[in-house]
Parts: C-alpha cells; sequence; structure tokens
C-alpha cells in the first residue's frame, strides 16, 4: 500500500462577499498516492485554483483539513513546487539565476545545486540557454523555466496550476510530451489542475471532476491507458470514451454554459 | 533620420536660425541690453572661459548640484522605503509629505538662506528638497507595485517578508527610482541655481544675478548656454546609468528602440 502524498478531507472554502458568502469548495474529499499523477478537470469558477492556493499553503481553508505526507498545512512549505498559470519569472535574472531562486530564498548554498540546476535545464531541452534572460525566450520556454525552477530544490511533490493554459494548442501539446516525459524521469507526485478535458485525461492516473457553485468533486476517474502515451492516442476509441464521460458530467450539472 | 542630408540640413538650419538673429539685432538696431546678437553671446561665452572666471563658478554650481542631487536622492530613497514598508509611517507622515510636496519649493530658497548663510550648505540644502520628493514618491509607488503573482511565487517558496523586499521589491522598483533620479537631477541644478540668486559669494545663479544689475545681458546669455548643455549632460549622465542598470526593463527596451527609429 502506497503512502498518501495528499490527503484533503471535507475541505471548504467560504468567500464572504457583500452579498453573503460564495462557497468555492463544498466539504471535498480525496487522496493522492505517492508518485501518482492526479489531474483536477473543471470549468472556470470551479474552485480548482482555491484548492490548489490551499493545498500551497497560500491560502486557509474555512473548515476540514489537508495534509501533505502524513503532515498538516499549516503555510507555504519547502517540500512541493508550485508552477502556476503564468511563468512569473524574474525578469532581472538569467534563465539559472531563476532556477536557483529557491535554492537562494531557502539558502540551501548555490554550489550545491550547480549541477542539478544543469541537469534539469538538459531535461527540458533548455541547454544552452542558462545565461539568457527570460524575455528572450518564447512562451513555451519561459514555462519550462518555470517547470525546472519548481524541480530544482527536489520536492516530493509538484502542483500545478494550469501550467499550459496561456500557451497555444501546438506548444501545449508538446509541453504534454515533455511533462510526460520529466515526470516517468523523476517519479514525482503531480496535482495538476487544467479546463482541458484532453490534456487531462492524456497526462493523469486519475481525474478528478469539478462542478462549480459550490465546488464539488463529482467523479474520481481512474485513467488506464498504457504509458508512454503519444498523441495518436488521443484519437483512439478508449481516449473518446474517457473524455465523453467527463464531457457528459459537465453537461449534466450545467457546468459547461457558465 | 540620420542621413547625410539631414545633418547637413540640420547644420544649415542651425546657422540660418544664428544668422537671423545676427541681421534682425542689427537691422532693427535693437539695443544690446534688450536683445544681444550672437555674436556678441559667443564673445562673453569666450571672455568668461578665457580668464577662468565662469570655471570657477561652473565647479561651484556643480558641486552644490552634486551634493543636493545625492542629499536629496538618498533621503527620498530612504524615507520612500519607509513609508512603504511600515503603515504606521505612512499614516503619520504621509500627510505633511503630501502638504509638503504641494507647495513650490523655490518659494522656500530665501528662508533656507536665512538659516544656513549664503554659503555652499544653504544651495546643497535647496537643492536636495527639490530633488527629494520625485525619489520619494517613485520609491514609494515602485515597492508597491510588485506583481501579485510573483509575490504569491515568493510567497509558496515559504521565503520571509525581508527575503521578498530584499529578491522581489527592489528590483521590481528600480525602474520606478531610475525614472525619478533622472528627475531629481535637473531638479537639484534648479535648486541650486534659485538659493544662489537669492545670496551667494560664488556660483553660476549668482553671475547671472550680478550681471542682470550691471546690464550685461550677453553675459547672461552666454551663463543661460552653459546652464542648458549642463543640463543636458547631467541627464545623459543619468540615462547612461539607468540603461546600464534596467537591461531588463522592458520598457526601457522599448524606449531605445524608439529612439533608434526616430534617431
Amino acid at each position: 500500500m502506497a503512502t498518501e502524498a495528499i490527503s484533503v478531507q471535507s475541505l471548504s472554502k467560504l468567500y464572504t462577499t457583500r452579498d453573503g458568502g460564495v462557497a468555492a469548495l463544498e466539504r471535498i474529499s480525496f487522496s493522492v498516492d505517492e508518485g501518482e499523477f492526479v489531474a483536477v478537470v473543471g470549468p472556470s469558477g470551479c474552485g480548482k485554483s482555491t484548492l490548489l492556493k490551499i493545498l500551497s499553503g497560500l491560502l486557509a481553508p474555512t473548515a476540514g483539513s489537508a495534509s501533505l505526507r502524513g503532515t498538516p498545512i499549516v503555510g507555504p512549505r519547502r517540500d512541493i513546487g508550485v508552477v502556476f498559470q503564468a511563468p512569473v519569472l524574474f525578469p532581472w535574472r538569467t534563465v539559472l539565476d531563476n532556477v536557483l531562486l529557491p535554492i537562494d530564498v531557502q539558502g540551501l548554498g548555490r554550489d550545491r545545486f550547480m549541477g542539478a540546476a544543469m541537469d534539469l535545464l538538459a531535461l527540458v531541452g533548455l541547454r544552452e540557454f542558462e545565461r539568457r534572460y527570460p524575455w528572450e525566450l518564447s512562451g513555451g520556454m519561459q514555462q519550462r523555466v518555470a517547470i525546472t525552477r519548481a524541480l530544482i530544490h527536489d520536492p516530493a511533490m509538484l502542483l500545478m496550476d494550469e501550467p499550459f493554459g496561456a500557451l497555444d494548442a501546438m506548444t501545449r501539446e508538446h509541453m504534454n510530451i515533455e511533462l510526460q516525459r520529466i515526470w516517468t524521469e523523476r517519479k514525482k507526485t503531480v496535482f495538476f489542475i487544467t479546463h482541458s478535458i484532453p490534456e487531462a485525461v492524456f497526462l493523469a492516473d486519475r481525474v478528478l471532476v469539478m462542478t462549480p457553485r459550490p465546488g464539488r468533486i463529482v467523479d474520481d476517474l481512474r485513467i488506464e491507458l498504457a504509458r508512454p502515451r503519444t498523441l495518436d492516442l488521443m484519437t483512439t476509441p478508449e481516449f473518446g470514451e474517457y473524455t465523453r464521460h467527463i464531457r457528459g458530467l459537465f453537461n449534466v450539472k450545467g457546468g459547461l454554459d457558465a | 533620420m540620420r542621413n547625410a542630408k539631414n545633418v547637413i540640413l540640420s547644420v544649415l538650419l542651425f546657422i540660418g536660425s544664428i544668422a537671423l538673429w545676427e541681421a534682425v539685432v542689427r537691422g532693427f538696431d535693437i539695443p544690446p541690453f534688450i536683445l544681444p546678437p550672437p555674436s556678441q553671446v559667443g564673445l562673453a561665452l569666450w571672455r568668461g572661459f578665457a580668464s577662468g572666471l565662469y570655471l570657477q563658478h561652473l565647479g561651484h554650481t556643480l558641486i552644490e548640484t552634486m551634493l543636493g542631487f545625492v542629499v536629496g536622492s538618498a533621503l527620498g530613497l530612504v524615507l520612500g522605503t519607509l513609508v512603504a514598508l511600515s503603515r504606521p509611517v505612512e499614516f503619520f507622515l504621509y500627510p505633511y509629505i503630501v502638504m509638503f510636496q504641494s507647495l513650490p519649493k523655490v518659494a522656500l530658497a530665501p528662508l533656507i538662506v536665512v538659516w544656513f548663510g549664503l554659503g555652499l550648505t544653504s544651495k546643497v540644502i535647496n537643492a536636495a528638497l527639490i530633488a527629494f520628493f520625485p525619489l520619494l514618491v517613485n520609491t514609494m509607488v515602485g515597492l508597491r507595485s510588485a506583481d501579485e503573482e510573483r509575490v504569491s511565487l515568493m510567497r509558496s517558496l515559504a521565503a520571509s517578508e525581508r527575503q521578498i523586499f530584499w529578491m522581489l521589491r527592489l528590483p521590481n522598483a528600480l525602474p520606478f527610482v531610475m525614472a525619478g533620479l533622472d528627475v531629481a537631477m535637473i531638479f537639484a541644478l534648479i535648486g541650486a541655481i534659485v538659493a544662489e540668486f537669492v545670496g551667494a559669494q560664488k556660483g553660476l545663479g549668482m553671475l547671472i544675478q550680478s550681471m542682470n544689475f550691471n546690464m550685461d545681458v550677453s553675459g547672461q546669455f552666454s551663463i543661460l548656454l552653459i546652464l542648458s548643455v549642463v543640463g543636458l549632460l547631467l541627464n545623459r549622465g543619468v540615462m547612461v546609468i539607468r540603461k546600464r542598470v534596467l537591461f531588463w526593463d522592458p520598457s526601457e527596451k522599448e524606449r531605445s528602440e524608439q529612439e533608434r527609429v526616430s534617431a
């Protein structure tokens, strides 16, 4: 039996507004095993970003509990890596310096991580770009720098908040292949938020389906597709079966017309 | 724009307007104490530099300006940082700062000369006082304008407030600070000259004042010429530093591209 990387129990988050409260999350429960790739899919406003903010310790829940690797979340912690929708790079730092930001913040000593940084940059195909500045890179390359930065301190877990949402369709497919490759090589637990159903099915071992107002998990779907998955897989009937099933859930709940 | 034809055209335009000025003054018999012909201004400039008089006073004014610039912008930087970081400091201090800022600072020059005398000190203080505000305001705004997503990233890394300041807020504020320095440099020169007008023993402002009493209008013109060149050079100096410091700033790249296009 694998250990639990993420454990969430009847978690709720209520945002107070002028005309009362809005339930962003309502009594959500799930768990993620160590080394598992779990995607959360749902339309905008279903509370999936709120969920990720709670898991990364940036936001406190209204009720319920969440813990990472057996310890409750009380604030930001150093054994996770977070990737946001935008690359969020610092323009005054080179690619290498951006990647080493967590090392600088956590005072771990750059020397020890220089080799790891170069290996990771090679892994995401950015070798020879380490002295460049972010503005010299394309959007896809910038997001790869952000992923490298999230991996540099060798966290046990990656939290990703629609990391490829701002990229064009072709770059996005390419990044999905890359991420799958990185995940197979590094064997991290990945918690991946997206609003793209095919992306979720393509990447994940398990897909959690969320609907908005209030934010709830309506399905927990295991994706039994062999790895490594290729883009051709997306046109197979099995793949279509999964996406159709998820889309059906949204239609019933009226989530997609939001 | 910068091709041989245009360069020649611009030189011709310059020579033409100087010649026109000379012709108008001579043709209409305008007395030199109203508007001196450019030949006399040139002569005054040459005499002033040859005798060493201008250099001595120019040096004095430059020292006042630079000292005022350094002191004023350093204070603006420190106080702007304090106001941006501390709510109590902002609450208690900011109303006075706003009040003081809306005051035309040159109006304080007579008081400052009375308090600090005819020497260097009063000029430096006046220059610093005027150079202070652009730095204060820009530092404040710059430190507070850090992108929310970048702050979130730092927080997700469990960074302390101190680390967020040094690694994010401060570099992020640099474009604002540099823009403040740009303005402060020229303001410091204005502050020094105004204080010299009010009462001084040395400096270009004092020289203008004494030439005015002697109806030496061509001398005054020659000093105005020097001042505009000095202002231009000081401004260029700040711009050179700014380009080096802000090589990463997208607005800076746009600016230099625009300059390249318009050059």
